[in-house]
């Protein structure tokens, strides 16, 4: 008896009506074909640690976004006079809408939560090297639609940090040479942002976005499931395959990973759920106060800062006290990362083979990031702007650097790099040089300073600190 | 007829067709692109509003909404107007030379009457709304303050004519609409003063 006998056989317990509707589907959509190519044949390396678990979540997290943001799109209205009060009537007077929306609100920061882990992952494990350039921007376009659908989101409840963060971020574009401040009417609608604009963001958010959104997710997973899996060794694992042409060291992501990954959809559950029904604002973090006061179209709140997820971006906007320039690097910030494959080319992917320097790079690169969300949420002071200046220097210089680890740099390459990096920095600063804050000027200035010392120069004299180990053929387990 | 493919002729009529094509995707394009410009409901909406501003009290600013923008009309004392030209070294444009305003504003206190300053509240930086600070010295601003128009949100300041500090992130001064004297009590803002024609269009930012 041949093994899809025997198999039918052992299936056949239906009395053969089931068997029957999958083969006369099968006949006529490639049903079972797909999903054995993409889950049941799709293998994965067996070395998967808990960081796999965040691309999962994310799809878990983009399907409650679609399905509370239906059900909440029932009972909001678009308009500057009714908005405000609907968002309010679904958390008062709809059966169960404060859960709809806190599910859809907590999600939105959930997201973004799970989506720089996802991100991170990748940086950690270099998986946006070669064959996985395509895939990784991909993966980066997707990040700049939910950047797009989140600010147009923030809009709709048509509080005070909704109309004017949208005020804000939309007159980036009129920093646009010549045709800025009529793209800026074009996006509005209006002389400024109104019912109109909010109108056409509830358009976009709800069906715009999240149709394109969805169709770069399936590109980001056939990407993916071209090239197969990276994996925190950072090895092919497709260089090794057995007699039948399965790798060695790979298992079919079904049942393997799909019942792994309901661990991690599990301990994700019970930390959404804790948030929604314990802290659905989170201390202001994932709603802020200011937003419970409607619309007032003459008169900003004391502070306006974006919702966290935007905070790195917004200090890095804020810092440069210029216009036209702030725009700039806030565009170039994201824009960097779309071409990271590009920048760092050393051939080793995974950091536990890039020397131990490596780690720390990263490790300050997440710290920066950080730290630059904390003041883009913080008051515009001059000792803040200072400081933020400095942080956004090493922000770009992680990508300077990621670039110099590319290959072995000679002792001279590496202190050349540093003169460079250096005299840039002073120069800027010389330019720059108000009187007002020089003390923290000329204090913060240490910063860039040892960060070039540590990760440029001292590599440049000790070349072990970012040799590579030698990467194994077949995956490890930790 | 000949068997041959003729290649340059379909060479010839790919590319006629897609550009065609392209064209004719281009002009489709228009009335979607178009339909998201200020509609003309918008635009009426956006017509000139009158404000009365007999009532100011010297020293106090009255906010108006003229095209959902904040419009404020501050009764500037004539001490205040006198002082405007001593800290023109610290501003970045003393004498208006940026298309902010129209030309009939275009003086050292921009504005119509000396006293009457009207203005649009809107950081030329990213779009927030200034506080009207006229104390000089005010702690919320710092010691060297002359009095102004202080922005919360990224640390503009203007003085008292709306014109912008240097070294401040907001790059031109606070626009000033178009505007008229319909009677010694009331303004119309969105107007020009009869006769005086105006080819000024739009500020740059605002």
């Amino acid at each position: 008896m041949s093994a899809e006998q025997e198999k039918r056989d052992y299936l056949d317990v239906t009395g053969g009506w089931l068997l029957k509707l999958r083969d006369w589907i099968d006949a006529r959509f490639p049903m079972t074909k797909f999903w054995n190519e993409q889950v049941a044949q799709y293998y994965a390396p067996k070395n998967f640690n808990f960081w796999y678990f965040f691309g999962s979540i994310a799809l878990l997290i983009l399907v409650n976004q679609i399905l509370t943001g239906i059900f909440l799109a029932m009972n909001y209205q678009p308009s500057a006079t009714g908005a405000f009060a609907s968002v309010e009537y679904i958390m008062r007077d709809v059966d169960w809408g404060w859960l709809l929306r806190y599910m859809h609100s907590v999600g939105a920061s959930m997201f973004f939560i799970v989506v720089y882990l996802h991100m991170f992952r990748g940086v950690m494990y270099g998986s946006y090297k070669k064959p996985r350039e395509l895939l990784w921007i991909f993966g980066m376009l997707i990040y700049l639609a939910l950047m797009a659908e989140a600010f147009m989101g923030y809009l709709l409840p048509w509080g005070q940090m909704s109309y004017w963060g949208a005020t804000v971020i939309i007159s980036l574009f009129g920093a646009i040479p010549w045709v800025g401040p009529g793209l800026e009417q074009w996006i509005r609608g209006d002389f400024a942002v109104s019912g109109v604009t909010l109108n056409r963001f509830f358009a976009l958010h709800v069906v715009a976005v999240p149709l394109i959104l969805l169709g770069l997710v399936v590109f980001h997973l056939i990407a993916l499931h071209e090239v197969g899996s990276n994996n925190p060794d950072g090895v092919e694992i497709k260089k090794h395959k057995g007699p039948d042409g399965i790798p060695l060291d790979g298992i079919p992501f079904h049942p393997y990973y799909t019942i792994k990954d309901i661990c991690g959809v599990i301990i994700f559950i019970a930390v959404f759920a804790a948030i929604i029904f314990f802290s659905p604002g989170l201390h202001g973090l994932f709603l802020e106060p200011a937003n419970f006061i409607p619309a007032d179209t003459v008169r900003a709140p004391a502070d306006i800062h974006p919702l966290w997820y935007f905070g790195p971006y917004y200090a890095i906007l804020r810092s440069i006290p210029n216009k036209g320039l702030g725009a700039l690097a806030l565009l170039l910030a994201i824009a960097i990362l779309f071409v990271l494959p590009w920048i760092d080319r050393n051939p080793v992917k995974s950091i536990r083979y890039r020397g131990p320097l490596y780690r720390w790079l990263l490790f300050v690169f997440v710290l920066t990031f950080i730290v630059l969300g904390y003041i883009g949420m913080q008051a515009a002071t001059p000792f803040w702007a200072e400081i933020g200046q400095r942080l956004s220097e090493l922000y770009f210089l992680f990508f300077v650097v990621s670039w110099l680890y590319s290959k072995p740099r000679s002792t001279l390459y590496m202190g050349i790099s540093f003169t460079i990096v250096m005299v840039i920095i002073t120069v800027l600063d010389i330019v720059t040089y108000v009187p007002s804050i020089a003390t923290v000027k000329i204090y913060s200035w240490a910063m860039p300073f040892f960060y070039c010392a540590l990760f440029m120069l001292l590599p440049g004299f000790f070349a072990k600190l970012i040799e590579p180990k030698p990467v194994p053929q077949r995956v490890t387990f930790k | 007829m000949s068997e041959e493919i003729d290649k340059s002729k379909r060479h010839f009529l790919t590319v006629a067709t897609t550009v065609v094509g392209a064209v004719g995707v281009v002009m489709a394009a228009v009335p979607f692109v178009s339909s998201m410009e200020p509609s003309a409901r918008t635009k009426a909406l956006g017509g000139p509003v009158d404000i009365d501003v007999s009532k100011i009290e010297p020293g106090a600013m009255i906010r108006a909404k003229w095209r959902s923008r904040p419009t404020w009309v501050v009764q500037r004392p004539p001490a205040v107007v006198a002082e405007l030209p001593k800290i023109n070294q610290r501003l970045r444009d003393p004498d208006s030379s940026e298309p902010q305003q129209p030309s009939y504003v275009k003086n050292g206190w921009r504005s119509i009457k000396p006293e009457l300053f009207v203005v649009v509240g809107i950081c030329t930086h990213l779009g927030c709304t200034p506080l009207y600070v006229p104390q000089p010295g005010d702690p919320s601003v710092g010691p060297t303050w002359p009095g102004g128009f202080h922005c919360p949100c990224h640390g503009s300041l203007y003085d008292l004519a709306g014109r912008v500090f240097k070294n401040v992130p907001a790059p031109l001064n606070l626009p000033v609409p178009r505007h008229r004297y319909m009677n010694d009590k009331v303004i119309r803002i969105g107007e020009d003063p009869i006769g005086s024609h105006s080819s000024w269009k739009e500020p740059l930012i605002w």
